[in-house]
């Protein structure tokens, strides 16, 4: 479960937000998962929920809401907008998405003329949406 | 928030030193070098890790000759595989031997992408393959990978000449550190480019000849190791005191 290393990330990216902010407490973490990069919803939970309990006493009571954002691209060659549950993937091809998901270049073409050349609108990957703190 | 910016420097921490092997020209010989100075460092008994961040033309995997149907391992992050000896990670691992029609953005993503989830085993040496051009890969690796040493790779064309010109000048506008300058497919009669490239003040560790037999120890490390260039790198090793 690579979730676990992104989990990490978000944590980390948290401390320095209420280092910076000189929260005493975080109470709140609202984490925006990008469809593309297809994250298991309940291992990167799990993982978050872990690794801030080793955050004593700023994370330790942290609520995490999770949002999964749709994932959308837009050609450049011939502007054509499409979804991910469009596209046409194979699980082998899925899953090294998963892990990277700039892989979409890879093995995704725009459904109208197969260019590589298109454009992650939303819903790439993991992002920090927002906190609360006290 | 991205928040993969702020977990790439514990995954480098077990990192005791990065060497990132340039030459901004492409067809150089950046790749041969750097996995011949990865075998190398691991055959003088160090912990070494190779890194391919070429990701139009990947190619260390080709001369390294990785096994098929090896993968990365999956925990808590991953884990790269370790191949004659070199924990190595490369992209080809997810694109296979597929073309990454990919823009300065994207990889500029994949590549933090894969320093934030990929778990290196305690270091001494992590040698990164760069890809051609000064653009977003080089400035990636002196944003992101601090500690890395530029060791310049060109060759006695004047074409590679002017664009490692280029390239010093930006590592040393950028106030990176550059261990030296090697000069790679040397014949009997070229001269070192000592003179075009003294005004840089960066050392010039020496040539590599050129070996025409080379191709045919591609992929099989042992007889990589035997190589008169083998020979050639391991005295700029010495010299360079990189162990």
């Amino acid at each position: 479960m690579h979730e676990w290393a992104l989990a990490e990330a978000v944590v980390a990216a948290t401390v320095k937000v209420a280092e910076q902010q000189r929260l005493k407490t975080i109470t709140a973490i609202k984490v925006r998962l990008g469809e593309l990069q297809q994250i298991e919803q309940e291992v990167f939970e799990f993982a978050l929920k872990e690794i801030l309990m080793r955050h004593e006493p700023l994370l330790r009571n942290a609520g995490i809401e999770l949002e999964i954002e749709r994932a959308s691209f837009q050609c450049r060659n011939c502007e054509k907008e499409w979804t991910f549950s469009e596209s046409n993937l194979n699980p082998e091809e899925a899953e090294s998405i998963h892990f990277v998901p700039e892989i979409a270049h890879v093995y995704m073409r725009c459904p109208a003329c197969s260019s590589p050349d298109f454009e992650v609108i939303q819903g790439r990957g993991v992002w920090l949406a927002s906190l609360e703190g006290v | 928030m991205d928040p993969r910016p702020e977990i790439i420097g514990q995954r480098l921490a077990s990192i005791k030193n990065i060497i990132a092997v340039a030459g901004g020209k492409g067809g150089v010989g950046k790749s041969t070098v750097a996995t011949m100075l990865a075998l190398i460092l691991r055959e003088r008994g160090y912990r070494v890790g190779l890194l391919d961040l070429d990701f139009y033309g990947p190619s260390t995997h080709v001369i390294l000759g990785i096994p098929e149907g090896t993968q990365p391992r999956e925990e808590k992050g991953i884990i790269p595989p370790e191949v004659h000896g070199l924990q190595f990670m490369s992209l080809v691992y997810y694109a296979g031997d597929k073309p990454s029609p990919l823009r300065g953005l994207d990889v500029s993503n994949a590549l933090m992408e894969l320093l934030a989830i990929t778990r290196w085993n305690n270091l001494d040496f992590l040698i990164v393959d760069m890809p051609p051009g000064l653009g977003d890969t080089t400035l990636d690796v002196i944003r992101w990978l601090k500690k890395a040493r530029f060791l310049a790779v060109t060759t006695p064309s004047r074409v590679a000449l002017e664009t490692v010109k280029k390239l010093l000048s930006l590592l040393i506008e950028l106030d990176a550190s550059i261990i030296g300058i090697i000069e790679n497919m040397r014949r009997d009669g070229d001269s070192l480019s000592c003179d075009e490239l003294a005004s840089y003040d960066v050392p010039i560790l020496g040539g590599l000849p050129f070996d025409a037999e080379l191709e045919g120890s591609l992929g099989n490390p042992r007889q990589l190791l035997k190589t008169p260039l083998v020979q050639a790198l391991n005295k700029i090793v010495l010299k360079a005191k990189l162990a």
